[in-house]
């Protein structure tokens, strides 16, 4: 057992397990995208992120990845970890302003769409790769991949066109939470 | 040039079959016919055994690749910081001017030229700076770019 | 030649000195990147030609980059007992007229920059003289290298073979004392022996971080998990800097040698090389050094009858940035795009394919048979308190001496520009340094006298960096220089985090603003805030540092933002929506020079007569100021 604090609480966690999990054990909620219970963490949104505090310094780390060690403390709302959250936020929803999932994280933390907000993009991609992942570790097919990178990155299939070896089983569209799957799912099945 | 079995197979046959050779052999194909025609590109993953899908985001993650053929001379014009300062800016848009490219980078629609940007090809001394095919010319202004792309318009 | 043995050495360094310096003359021509960029490839074909049919007795040679980019090419000349002459832009134009003098045993002084009075042989027990007794006539006047301001406070260690050996030849380099090192550390030290001594020598990683090396290695040493890979870091992505790849145009084998030291420290009997394809005269080099080192039995199994294996694969990077961070790196050795991952787990102690692996940079493993040839105690003398020996610096932008310098750590930025690099051209103003790409800062002149180390950089917002150096001067607008960072990073970054990938471009939005005049005062707060988020949000070291070039051009350069924001002015005449070009009559004489230029037709006038330049048309591309010869057209 690792014993170490979240918001000055004690809390404990077995060897191995990350911060967002022992949070969630105890009740204490941290916003997260791109991460799901049954899929490896991949670590790209950062909207799960808290303040590490190690005895020699204090660091900003994403909770759904980082391994508790005894002893840290961790702070699920400093002012550092509440500037990236807000940030992120921010960001996307002025990409995608009409999606719900975003909508809901954006009144939860009183961000409102600002002068940059992108016109007529109802459910854009966050590339939280959640559908790649459940297409290679649940399907057990690697169908969908990343494309392209920096900000032409997208999720595609091979040459973007229809794939034989996507079975139509929908588990992307089904784990996407945008719902920008269910555009790129309609080409790739063919 | 047409991407035959023989010119694969020669490439193909460096490589044991495993994901670790999957940007290298992509770069001799890219190498032998300038671009990653589609079929090449399909048969390199069959080879190493890596799913086609992992072959296309690294086909489209690194700039070496291209997935269209290019044009016959490959104009890379610096845009490094030190050519930067110096001016680079205003050379590349005569480049694209010139060349009547209307991307960012791209390739004349007489498969002639292809203009693309580099930063940094280490003759910072001789900056600004562009290198066509093999050759390095150096000091450019707008006026000796146009008088370049002549030089080689009529070779 | 198989050298497994202390004589097999010997005798290599015998052979090999005598092809270093032998009883005949010897042409030497730079034949790096930039020197073949000046057409040093055409001089050497013709000066070896010229040797050939004249069946001359004497020696036509390729030699590395020993830092002189400005005089591009160089060509030196050895006489047996003569100083080593070196010759500035010997153009292939007039390399035929210096041949006509060599070959009959003259040596000219046109062109001469300077000469060499002795070969230090940094690692190879003291220098070496040309000549004895005293120099007569011009020569005696002939500047040495140690009186040129641009050598004064330069100090070759890493570069020590730079610009003196065919970096083809294994001989060459064991003549200069290498591979010496690695024999003393297979033979009489322990690992822990040699870990102790690269971290008592304070070797801080010269990739960027600083990283103390020992350190590193010990960690990796100590890590479970086998086989255990030893990397080095070729990628140089740094726009504006080639240090890297000058050590390896240059001297191969000082890379291949630190890399199996190191090896043989960590307990690792594989190692990688990524090095960039842009780079096609270093990949060669390399792949013919680990080619020869191979058949010399220096690299392979037993070495030196030890026991002891290590070999070296080459890896080519594919054109992305990112790929110079570690885990990228390794994605990308392994296969696959390089994307970063979190580092919580270090790769020491699950790297490349999750084994523990050691990363170092081109010039930190250059540096290492230095550091156990000459002892750590000497090392420890070079440089500062907390930054010991040299750091290599491309020195370029609007600087006289553009070039490569190595100087000791804790030499001023005002020496450097100064003295080293001869200030800025024609009568502009220093105005500001750019130090460590597009993860550093921009330096102004008032603290230009701040000695240069891995610490006072980083407390002045600046990092070391790869060491690009770039000299900007008043025609340098500081909001354009922070967009041009941003806009190389959009570019790079992987697009996998979103503080970078969103946040690097909201940032590029709000400076485009500025550039055109627009925002608010309120704005430049709202961009500290947002530099914060995504410097402590990001992923990797790409984005987490990407807002330093913002952020320091904000702190020490606030009033030229205010100044487009507040009088949608830009003070350095660059940012295009703020500028107008216009035609002064009273110096223009109607040459129509410009005329032609023009790509609008915007330029009209009679010939002889004073021209006007219609600003409803100009599209700002500035190329009739380009080629004005009277000065006549005005931007503000
Ligand atoms: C975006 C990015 C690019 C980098 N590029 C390079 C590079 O081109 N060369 C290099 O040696 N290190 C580069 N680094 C630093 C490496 O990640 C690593 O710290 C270094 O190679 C370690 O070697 P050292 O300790 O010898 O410096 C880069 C880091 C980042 C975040
Ligand atoms: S399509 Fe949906 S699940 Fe897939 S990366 Fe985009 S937002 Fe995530
Ligand atoms: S910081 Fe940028 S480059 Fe690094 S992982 Fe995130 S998106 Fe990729
Ligand atoms: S180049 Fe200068 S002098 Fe000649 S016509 Fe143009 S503005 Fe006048
Ligand atoms: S949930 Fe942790 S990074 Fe996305
Ligand atoms: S920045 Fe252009 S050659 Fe270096
Ligand atoms: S590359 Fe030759 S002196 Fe710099």
């Amino acid at each position: 057992m690792i014993t170490f604090t979240i918001n000055g609480k004690e809390v404990r966690g077995q060897d191995g397990w990350t911060i967002l999990e022992v949070a969630r054990w105890n009740g204490i909620e941290i916003p997260t995208l791109c991460h799901h219970g049954a899929l490896e963490p991949y670590g790209a949104c950062r909207l799960c992120v808290v303040e590490v505090n190690d005895g020699k310094r204090s660091r900003v780390v994403i909770s759904c990845m980082y391994p508790i060690r005894p002893g840290i403390q961790v702070q699920t709302e400093s002012p550092r970890v509440a500037n990236v959250r807000r940030w992120i936020i921010q960001l996307l929803l002025d990409e995608s302003p009409e999606s719900p999932k975003i909508q809901e994280l954006a009144k939860t933390f009183g961000v409102t769409p600002s002068r940059f907000k992108k016109a007529g993009v109802d459910f854009a991609c966050h590339l939280c790769g959640l559908c790649v992942r459940a297409c290679q570790e649940v399907v057990g097919v690697q169908v969908l991949t990343f494309g392209n990178r920096g900000l032409r990155k997208a999720i595609t299939s091979p040459f973007n066109a229809a794939s034989k070896e996507c079975l139509g089983c929908g588990t992307c569209t089904y784990i996407c939470p945008t719902g920008a799957m269910d555009q790129v799912f309609q080409r790739v099945k063919g | 040039m047409s991407v035959t079995f023989k010119a694969l197979e020669n490439i193909l046959e460096h490589y044991p079959p495993s994901s670790e050779h999957l940007i290298s052999a992509l770069q001799d194909v890219q190498a032998k016919f300038k671009y990653l025609p589609p079929e090449a590109m399909t048969a390199v993953c069959d080879h190493l055994g890596v799913p086609l899908s992992r072959g296309w985001a690294v086909a489209t993650f690194y700039k070496t690749f291209s997935l269209e053929p290019q044009g016959e001379h490959d104009v890379a014009v610096c845009l490094g910081t030190a050519c930067h300062v110096r001016g680079a800016h205003n050379v590349y848009e005569k480049f694209r001017r010139e060349l009547e490219i209307t991307g960012q980078e791209g390739t004349t629609r007489d498969l002639k030229f292809s203009l693309r940007q580099v930063r940094c090809l280490g003759c910072c001394s001789m900056a600004p700076v562009a290198q066509v095919d093999e050759e390095i010319h150096g000091n450019l202004s707008q006026r000796k770019a146009g008088h370049l792309l002549r030089t080689y318009r009529t070779r | 030649m198989q050298i497994t043995s202390i004589d097999d050495l010997q005798k290599a360094k015998g052979t090999g000195l005598n092809q270093l310096y032998p009883d005949k003359p010897k042409i030497l021509v730079g034949m790096a990147t930039c020197g073949r960029a000046a057409g040093a490839q055409r001089v050497y074909d013709l000066l070896h030609k010229k040797a050939q049919q004249e069946h001359w007795d004497g020696v036509v040679e390729k030699t590395g980059c020993i830092g002189f980019c400005y005089k591009e090419p160089l060509v030196d000349a050895i006489f047996p007992g003569k100083p080593r002459i070196t010759y500035g832009e010997v153009t292939p134009e007039i390399a035929g007229a210096l041949w006509e003098e060599l070959a009959a045993g003259r040596i000219p002084e046109k062109q001469i920059m300077a000469r060499l009075d002795m070969d230090d042989m940094v690692l190879n027990g003291g220098p070496r003289k040309f000549f004895k007794g005293k120099l007569k006539g011009f020569l005696a006047k002939t500047p040495r290298y140690e009186d040129l301001d641009f050598f004064k406070l330069q100090r070759h260690i890493a570069m020590r073979n730079c610009g003196f050996i065919d970096p083809d030849n294994l001989l060459h380099y064991i003549a200069r004392g290498g591979y010496f090192p690695l024999y003393t550390t297979l033979t009489t030290m322990t690992p822990e022996e040699v870990i102790n001594v690269v971290t008592f020598a304070g070797l801080r990683g010269r990739g960027g971080g600083g990283f103390p090396t020992g350190v590193k290695w010990a960690s990796c040493r100590k890590a479970q998990g086998w086989p255990k890979y030893v990397l080095c870091n070729a990628d140089e992505g740094d726009p504006g800097a080639y240090m890297d790849r000058s050590l390896i145009e240059g001297d191969p084998h000082a890379i291949l040698e630190g890399m199996l030291i190191g090896a043989y420290a960590i307990g690792s009997s594989e190692g990688y090389i990524y090095v960039r394809a842009e780079y096609p005269l270093a990949v060669k080099t390399l792949q013919r050094a680990i080619l020869s080192a191979r058949e010399a039995g220096l690299l392979g199994e037993n070495i030196f009858g030890t026991g002891f294996n290590f070999d070296i694969k080459l890896n080519l990077g594919g054109g992305a940035f990112v790929c110079g961070e570690s885990t990228a790196l390794m994605a990308s050795i392994e296969g696959k795009p390089g994307e970063p991952r979190a580092k919580y787990v270090h790769t020491v102690d699950k790297g490349l394919w999750n084994r523990p692996s050691n990363l170092n940079n081109v010039e930190t493993w250059a540096n290492v048979p230095v550091i156990i040839g000459k002892g750590a105690d000497w090392y420890r003398d070079i440089g500062t308190e907390g930054s010991k020996g040299t750091k290599i610096f491309s020195l370029v932008g609007q600087v006289k001496n553009v070039g490569l310098v190595e100087v000791p750590m804790g030499v001023s930025i005002k020496d450097l520009v100064m003295q080293v690099g001869g200030g800025v051209p024609e009568n502009r103003e220093f105005k500001a340094i750019q130090i460590g790409g597009p993860s550093g800062g921009c330096i102004p002149k008032e603290h230009w006298d701040l000695p240069i180390d891995f610490d006072s950089l980083w407390d002045a917002g600046a990092i070391m960096g790869s060491g690009g150096m770039i000299v900007m001067d008043n025609s340098t607008c500081m909001v354009d220089v922070a967009k041009f960072f941003l806009d190389f990073l959009i570019d790079e970054s992987c697009g996998k985090c979103i503080p970078c990938r969103l946040g690097l471009k909201r940032m590029r939005e709000i400076l485009e603003e500025f550039s055109a005049g627009k925002g608010s005062l309120a704005d430049l707060d709202e961009m500290e805030s947002l530099s914060e988020a995504v410097k402590d949000g990001s992923l990797c070291a790409l984005g987490g540092s990407a807002p330093n070039p913002v952020l320091t051009t904000l702190r020490y350069f606030r009033e030229e933002y205010e100044a487009h924001i507040l009088q949608q002015k830009c003070p350095a005449a660059v940012c295009k929506e703020l500028i107008t070009y216009t035609i002064n009559p009273e110096l223009c004489n109607g040459c129509t020079a410009c005329v032609a230029e023009c790509p609008q037709d915007a330029i009209t006038g009679d010939k002889k007569k004073p021209h006007s330049l219609d600003t409803s048309l100009c599209i700002k591309c500035g190329a009739c100021f380009e080629v004005c010869k009277f000065g006549a057209v005005a931007v503000a």
